[in-house]
């Protein structure tokens, strides 16, 4: 039977190809899209550009820009930070329950006897403190060398957002321990918010606009008069859903909108002043 | 660094409005469309809001009985502080109970016997024996709970209505529903 045995012949010849150059496949190129080599600049860009990963990078970009004296790296360690914590806390997430009984007993357990459980929980809590610090030293860099300004105004008020929202990470994610630290901090926290102007009872305007210990915005966020089992569960969903959802769309936004601005703000222009979209006067 | 120079953008002359605009279906229906989209996310808005005030609160119970005047001696009483969150005060002529919460911001101050004062760990307020506020950041004295003695002679206390006495005047702690006179006891 010759027409099986080419058949074969052909098919196993057809397999070692494969095998030898994957790259040469449709399956290959369908997933790769462009190699990336070094071969000339445009070629570099374009392997660049082609891959998700890379592409948060711009295929070029001004070599002042990536100096670390002058933009010390700061929002880049903070998304890093970010994502040790994303993967940290999802891993917590295993073995914590957010109810008074068990919360405690769980960190307990986490610190104790879970295999290498101490270490990301500590991971997580170093990674959180971190976060909050480079945070505050990306947004005085950011001062510092005038990146703010001008085109960059909108993306100033996004990163203040991404500030605010930092915080509050740090905030709910204070409770849930359930320890002494934490409770009496929360309880001091949310304190201040019944003086909030107009929605807390005891703002201003507060109680003449009828706010009460049962309807103002501290209730609201501890879902009692009392910092107790609503507020652990309230807590827990801000820190591991709510906000990290709503701080991941500003970040895209930010990150988006530094490309779009003009890349990072540098000592010297980073595009051509003809390469700039023409802005209609005001 | 020298300022970056724009391009204006030529203005366009607007496009002539026609005289009579008659309704375009299409843009009515995109009309329609986006008002019932707006109207459902700002009405979803507004239910978000609502979710977060549930109408039960599963929460300890405000009102309740801490016995007979006489079974407090004179001086402050702490059995009721981790149950209730409250000391019972007794002197010569009164009782009233004061609710365990700083008026700072909102921790439980301890009581601490050899000093004959209230001292909160958060940031340090002191109070004396009556509550009132000697030292720290606390803005008044500690707010005092309702109390009423009951046909059988047990002390009532309700916690859900306190008595304040602000700084700048209008001190309720001469309300006679703030204490309990205590007539002819043993003192």
């Amino acid at each position: 039977m010759p027409g099986l045995r080419d058949g074969i012949r052909s098919g196993i010849n057809g397999l070692r190809a494969i095998l030898k150059t994957p790259q040469k496949t449709q399956i290959w190129k369908s997933i790769f899209r462009v190699k990336h080599e070094r071969k000339d600049p445009r070629t570099r860009a374009l392997g660049t550009v082609g891959n998700v990963f890379l592409h948060l990078h711009p295929g070029k970009i001004n070599r002042d820009a990536v100096r670390y004296s002058y933009t010390w790296g700061m929002g880049g360690i903070s998304f890093y930070l970010f994502t040790i914590l994303t993967l940290t806390g999802a891993l917590l997430m295993f073995y914590y329950h957010p109810t008074k009984v068990q919360a405690y007993r769980d960190i307990l357990y986490l610190e104790h006897d879970v295999p290498f459980g101490r270490l990301l929980r500590n991971a997580h809590r170093w990674a959180g403190h971190l976060m909050v610090i480079t945070v505050w030293l990306h947004m005085l860099r950011v001062v510092l060398t005038g990146a703010y300004k001008k085109p960059r105004e909108f993306n100033w008020c996004v990163g203040v957002l991404l500030l605010v929202f930092t915080l509050l990470l740090s905030f709910t994610g204070y409770l849930l321990p359930d320890d002494q630290l934490g409770f009496w901090a929360v309880t001091v926290g949310t304190n201040m918010a019944c003086a909030t102007p107009l929605v807390g009872h005891e703002g201003p305007f507060g109680p003449q606009l009828g706010m009460t210990q049962a309807n103002d915005v501290r209730f609201a966020m501890l879902g009692g008069t009392i910092v107790d089992s609503a507020a652990l569960l309230r807590a827990y969903i801000w820190h591991c859903v709510a906000i990290p959802l709503i701080a991941v769309v500003f970040m895209g936004v930010h990150f988006w909108r530094v490309r779009k601005d003009g890349g990072i703000s540098g000592p010297a222009p980073v595009v051509l002043e003809s390469e700039i979209k023409p802005e209609p006067e005001r | 660094m020298p300022a970056r120079e724009y391009v204006t953008a030529a203005r366009k002359p607007e496009p002539p409005m026609p005289a009579s605009v008659a309704p375009d279906p299409y843009i009515t229906r995109r009309r329609i469309t986006w008002t019932a989209v707006c109207a459902f996310l700002g009405a979803s808005v507004l239910m978000f809001i609502r979710f977060f005030f549930p109408r039960a609160l599963f929460e300890p119970g405000t009102t309740f009985r801490i016995g007979q005047v006489s079974d407090f001696g004179l001086g402050v009483d702490e059995r009721f502080r981790q149950s209730h969150r409250v000391w019972v005060v007794r002197e010569p002529d009164r009782l009233f109970v004061i609710l365990a919460k700083c008026t700072h911001l909102g921790c439980t101050p301890n009581w601490i016997e050899s000093e004959n004062k209230f001292k909160c760990p958060c940031h340090g307020s002191g109070y004396d024996m009556e509550g009132r506020n000697f030292e720290g950041p606390a803005p008044r004295p500690m707010d005092r709970a309702h109390v009423e003695v009951d046909s059988e002679g047990q002390v009532v206390v309700d916690v859900s209505r306190l008595f304040v006495c602000p700084p700048n005047g209008g001190c309720e702690f001469n309300h006679p529903q703030s204490f309990v006179t205590v007539s002819g006891g043993r003192g």
